[in-house]
């Protein structure tokens, strides 16, 4: 069945955008991921315009990550402080982003300027976790602890601020950082950032991980409903209908992505994670080294 | 005042020419719908465009006559982009801006090309794809700005926005004539301006338009025109949107499995 979308202004089938969320559902059910890296490049190969792609996705990002953020409230594991501060940043980040976004759509860059940030990101996280995992797997085996990495030099750093949640009191400076930084992520990436986050609040704030996913989220659902807000009033590029259709995709797709995610291994997981990761990235750095079989494209409007 | 007169005249005097004794053929038009609507589950639209030739005379000898049809959507400027290969990926370089071009055209001829419109009428009437794409100039860096016109005719004519069908209008008896257009489901909205001209021997002797509005109807036009003119509530409602079903859905989920 043919849906034709508003603000795409194309007709896609419905149920390959059914079929779409569900899978990617699946897989951020299994993973515990939002998702938004798969969505966004998977609705380029459908040929949405990559600017509504990114919107939207974002829009897409807000529904399946409010779920698991109550949950995690319920269960105390946000820490609300390092949240806020993670948001102020993220906020400032978005901001940034969606102005950058605009201007290179102008210039007819944003096509690339996307697909080389995902070929950056998915590759070096894709590549990192490949190795992680396959180091945790071997250690497993021989039953040594993982080291825990230390920064002492962001401990160095001014406007020290207590969170007591985390455990931590450290200066504000870092978590505002990474908040910026994965603030512009959402907004030219379509992507909440968690991939981004979660390593760098383990490893570069020393957060305790049962925090972590729970102070994330909380802080991904306020950047990419801003992200969303912002691409809704400047570029017009977010797509109701398609974001709907995904939403719906998504939300049964993770209930089942869940209980296969309880199934298996944890090290398991996190190979094939990172062989998706890698797969997706070396589709688009394909694209972007071959001669594409049209070199001419057409930009009326908007897009 | 007399002078005026005269200039009047003078100014008139070339459309009367033109126009001379009314013609002996006429086009009377018909078409199956005169409203395209783009609802939700729009997947493209045929359109029936039929007709008759009056005449007052008995039908004149020498080549038979022939029948063009045109729908044309409403024209937009564009910009024409072309890539390059730099630092080893492939970049957008070169931009042309086409002045207008055509949303959607498509041109139906009752014989070959050739037999039916002479190179002089055609650029008179603008009827074939090329000229129906209107660019002025290209920036001094581009060499080759026709390759960046063709590339807009070959993109489209691929999603089967651009369409030259050779020979699809049926004509009997030298009077009725009918031919379907397929509209795609990848349409903009506007006016589509329909003709239909009858030519002999390569010369345009009558033409006749209509117009057939494309429109975006129920959910699609309300989503479209909040987005444009409400952007902000456009933006809050598809937050809540997204909100609502997500929370929803875990909940019924929750209630299911309990």
């Amino acid at each position: 069945m043919q849906i034709y979308l508003p603000i795409a202004e194309v007709s896609v089938n419905l149920f390959v955008l059914l079929g779409l969320g569900t899978i990617v559902g699946m897989l951020s059910g299994m993973f515990g991921v939002g998702g938004g890296f798969l969505i966004t490049p998977l609705l380029f190969f459908l040929g949405i315009p990559p600017a509504v792609a990114v919107a939207t996705g974002a829009n897409q990002i807000v529904a399946s990550s409010i779920s698991a953020v109550l949950a995690h409230l319920k269960r105390k594991t946000v820490d609300l402080r390092m949240g806020v501060v993670l948001l102020i940043g993220g906020l400032f980040g978005s901001g940034f982003g969606v102005y950058v976004f605009n201007i290179l759509r102008e210039l007819g860059q944003v096509d690339l300027l996307v697909r080389l940030c995902y070929v950056l990101f998915l590759g070096i996280i894709g590549a990192l976790m490949f190795v992680e995992s396959l180091r945790a797997l071997r250690s497993s085996k021989r039953g040594a602890p993982p080291k825990r990495r230390q920064h002492g030099w962001v401990h160095g750093l001014p406007f020290k601020v207590r969170f007591r949640t985390s455990g931590l009191y450290i200066s504000a400076i870092p978590p505002l950082a990474v908040g910026f930084s994965v603030g512009i992520l959402a907004a030219i990436m379509g992507v909440g950032g968690g991939f981004i986050m979660v390593p760098a609040m383990i490893y570069l704030l020393g957060m305790p991980t049962k925090v972590v996913i729970g102070t994330s989220l909380f802080q991904i659902i306020f950047v990419t409903a801003f992200t969303t807000l912002l691409h809704a009033t400047t570029s017009m590029t977010v797509d109701i209908v398609l974001a709907l259709a995904l939403i719906v995709g998504g939300v049964i797709g993770a209930q089942f992505g869940t209980v296969i995610g309880m199934r298996m291994k944890a090290e398991q997981l996190r190979i094939l994670l990172a062989v998706l990761v890698l797969a997706v990235c070396g589709k688009i750095a394909l694209e972007l080294l071959l001669r594409p079989a049209e070199i001419y494209s057409l930009s009326a409007g908007g897009f | 005042m007399r002078g005026l007169a005269v200039l009047l005249l003078m100014l008139c005097a070339p459309a009367l020419a033109q126009e001379g004794a009314p013609p002996q053929e006429e086009v009377v038009l018909g078409l199956s719908q005169n409203e395209v609507s783009i609802s939700t589950d729009f997947d493209g639209s045929d359109i029936l465009i039929f007709g008759a030739i009056k005449r007052e005379t008995p039908i004149p000898d020498g080549p038979p006559i022939q029948v063009l049809i045109t729908v044309s959507g409403p024209s937009v400027p564009i910009t024409v982009r072309r890539k390059e290969r730099r630092f080893g990926i492939w970049v957008n370089t070169d931009a042309v801006d086409v002045d207008s071009a055509p949303s959607f055209y498509a041109v139906a001829t009752s014989a070959s090309w050739s037999q039916t419109i002479s190179d002089i009428e055609d650029l008179r009437h603008r009827v074939s794809i090329p000229r129906a794409i209107r660019s002025v100039g290209a920036p001094m860096t581009v060499q080759d700005s026709q390759s960046f016109t063709a590339a807009i005719i070959r993109i489209r004519k691929e999603n089967g926005l651009y369409q030259r069908a050779e020979d699809t209008v049926d004509v009997s008896q030298q009077t009725l004539f009918n031919t379907a257009i397929r509209m795609p489901a990848n349409l903009t909205e506007g006016a589509y301006r329909t003709r239909i001209l009858l030519t002999r021997g390569g010369k345009v002797i009558s033409q006749r338009e209509a117009v057939i509005e494309v429109r975006k109807v129920g959910l699609e036009r309300w989503l479209f025109n909040l987005s444009r003119e409400q952007p902000l509530a456009y933006g809050l409602l598809s937050i809540a949107i997204a909100i609502a079903a997500g929370w929803g859905a875990s909940a019924a989920f929750r209630m299911i499995r309990s």
